[in-house]
């Protein structure tokens, strides 16, 4: 990849919005580029889901604005560039009739458009997706029977199968065991680098988001940007808590100086 | 059973009700996993009104039902957006419905046993007529949902990412309870007003049991349906039995032994 010359992906200028009188995010101001590995943090209630929900065009902004690919967000048509792994994914109803399959290839829906089936090319490349993320054995099961870690990464592919340029994570381990977790973050990093797949990653975790992203956008009403490619520090991520609060630094590759 | 098709009438119940119990069946499973099983039975009271104005007013009463039905369906989806509760919705619209059918009973000094084959189904009643307009908003109606199909599918899974991978989710939700407004007034001529929600919620549920894929789940319900219209029909010419009555029953019979068949096999 050109490091020289990097696409602009997604670009938030002077972002605010309120619910009613409750202010939620003050001029939030950051970018990502292409190839990067973001991640956002900050508590809960910090914002953060508004933030997506606002990227997504699914709030009007109380002022700023949010360009998607150069676009303005009230403008951005081509939704199949991005990817969305939602907030408790895995908290879908067990019981639904879907199979592994059948849920990764709703990934190409809007690919494939409204009154159309999918293509030969849609279900080659469900199967691609599904091959990435290793669930392509389990393709006859039902969602419901696999186990949390394995429900997410059929998220993931199902997003993947709409070859995004951007995927958007939402808080994508809450309910998962530390375990896939772990294999989780290996699964992004390989996606990112091996792939060259652009990530927006939101937890509350900051350890593993700290551990395993280049850039950090912190979360509280207020929003900060940081670049960590180089290392972190001690402000990068105290901006998402109240202040005083201590950081407790645990199972880091790189520590917190 | 060669016998009972030289029947003009009973043609006709095979014909409509067939093609009925798949329609509703497909609605049906899209509406079960949405927790609206009972907008079928909601949405059939209020065509009651529509069918009491049709014979008040003299029009066809399946088209004003039709219409009482599908402007029913459009102002629950109103009052939601509102933000009345969707049960409270249905509740509202419902009895709003039976009371102008009521209001019209009354000032008529009661209509006659036409009314009755509305409330319970009557398949000796079904007309040439009833069936040109099942056939055709029937079909209608089975096209819009194959060709919405994968879309529907993905808002009944995961509403929220469906949204944001751009499916116009708005949009498909006034499409299925306007298709289920229809449905209901298309089965009412077999089962009658006061057993329409059982071609939409049994066979679905029966076919959730079996645990299989949505596409799956989708077929057996459907057959479910028609096979149960066929031996329910079959067992009303036989024994004598009022048809809607006795579809439903055979119907509540499958669901029965699928649940008794998955309890076995549970343990």
């Amino acid at each position: 990849m050109d490091k020289g010359k990097k696409e602009t992906v997604l670009e938030l200028s002077n972002v605010s919005f309120s619910y009613g009188e409750n202010l939620v995010l003050d001029d939030a101001t950051f970018k990502v580029e292409r190839g990067d590995f973001a991640g956002m943090i900050g508590p809960n209630g910090a914002g953060k889901t508004t933030l997506v929900k606002l990227i997504f065009g699914l709030l009007a902004l109380d002022r700023g604005s949010i360009r998607l690919f150069g676009t303005d967000v009230g403008k951005f048509k081509e939704w199949q560039r991005i990817g969305y792994v939602p907030q408790k994914a895995t908290s879908f109803d067990q019981n639904f009739p879907a199979t592994v399959f059948e849920v990764a290839s709703m990934g190409r829906f809007p690919k494939a458009g409204l009154m159309r089936q999918l293509s030969r090319e849609d279900y080659m490349a469900v199967e691609k997706a599904l091959g990435v993320v290793g669930m392509l054995e389990l393709r006859n099961s039902r969602i419901g029977d696999l186990s949390g870690g394995q429900q997410q990464r059929v998220f993931i592919a199902r997003a993947l199968a709409a070859e995004p340029e951007l995927l958007i994570l939402d808080e994508p381990t809450v309910g998962v065991d530390a375990e896939a977790q772990h294999s989780f973050y290996s699964l992004l990093r390989q996606l990112n680098r091996e792939l060259g797949m652009t990530l927006l990653l939101i937890s509350h975790d900051v350890g593993m988001v700290a551990k395993n992203v280049n850039k950090l956008v912190c979360v509280n009403i207020k929003v900060t940007f940081h670049d960590i490619s180089k290392g972190i520090n001690k402000a990068d991520l105290s901006c998402a808590y109240p202040a005083g609060m201590e950081l407790v630094p645990h199972h880091h590759d790189r520590a917190v100086k | 059973m060669i016998e009972i098709l030289q029947y003009g009438f009973m043609q006709r119940a095979f014909i409509a009700g067939m093609l009925i119990a798949l329609v509703c069946a497909t609605i049906g499973v899209f509406l079960v996993l949405r927790r609206m099983a009972l907008l079928g039975d909601g949405l059939a009271h209020i065509s009651f009104g529509g069918i009491a104005a049709g014979m008040f007013f003299n029009v066809y009463p399946l088209v004003s039902a039709l219409a009482f039905s599908v402007l029913g369906a459009l102002g629950i989806q109103k009052l939601k957006q509102m933000k009345v509760y969707g049960d409270a919705a249905i509740a509202i619209f419902f009895s709003f419905g039976l009371a102008i059918g009521v209001v019209l009973v009354s000032l008529s000094h009661g209509f006659n046993a036409d009314l009755f084959s509305y409330l319970f189904g009557s398949i000796l009643a079904v007309s040439e007529t009833d069936i040109l307009l099942i056939l055709g908003v029937g079909i209608a109606t089975l096209a819009a949902l194959l060709l919405f199909y994968k879309e529907l599918f993905y808002a009944s899974f995961d509403e929220e990412s469906a949204q944001a991978a751009g499916i116009p989710v708005g949009r498909l939700n006034t499409m299925l309870i306007v298709l289920t407004a229809v449905a209901v007034v298309l089965s009412m001529r077999i089962v009658g007003i006061l057993l329409v929600s059982s071609f939409i919620a049994i066979p679905a549920s029966t076919a959730l049991l079996m645990r299989r894929s949505f596409k799956q789940t989708i077929v057996i319900a459907a057959a479910i349906a028609i096979m149960s219209v066929i031996v329910g029909l079959v067992l009303a010419y036989y024994m004598d039995l009022a048809a809607g009555g006795a579809i439903v029953l055979v119907l509540v019979a499958v669901f029965s032994a699928a649940l008794l068949h998955t309890k076995l096999h549970a343990r």
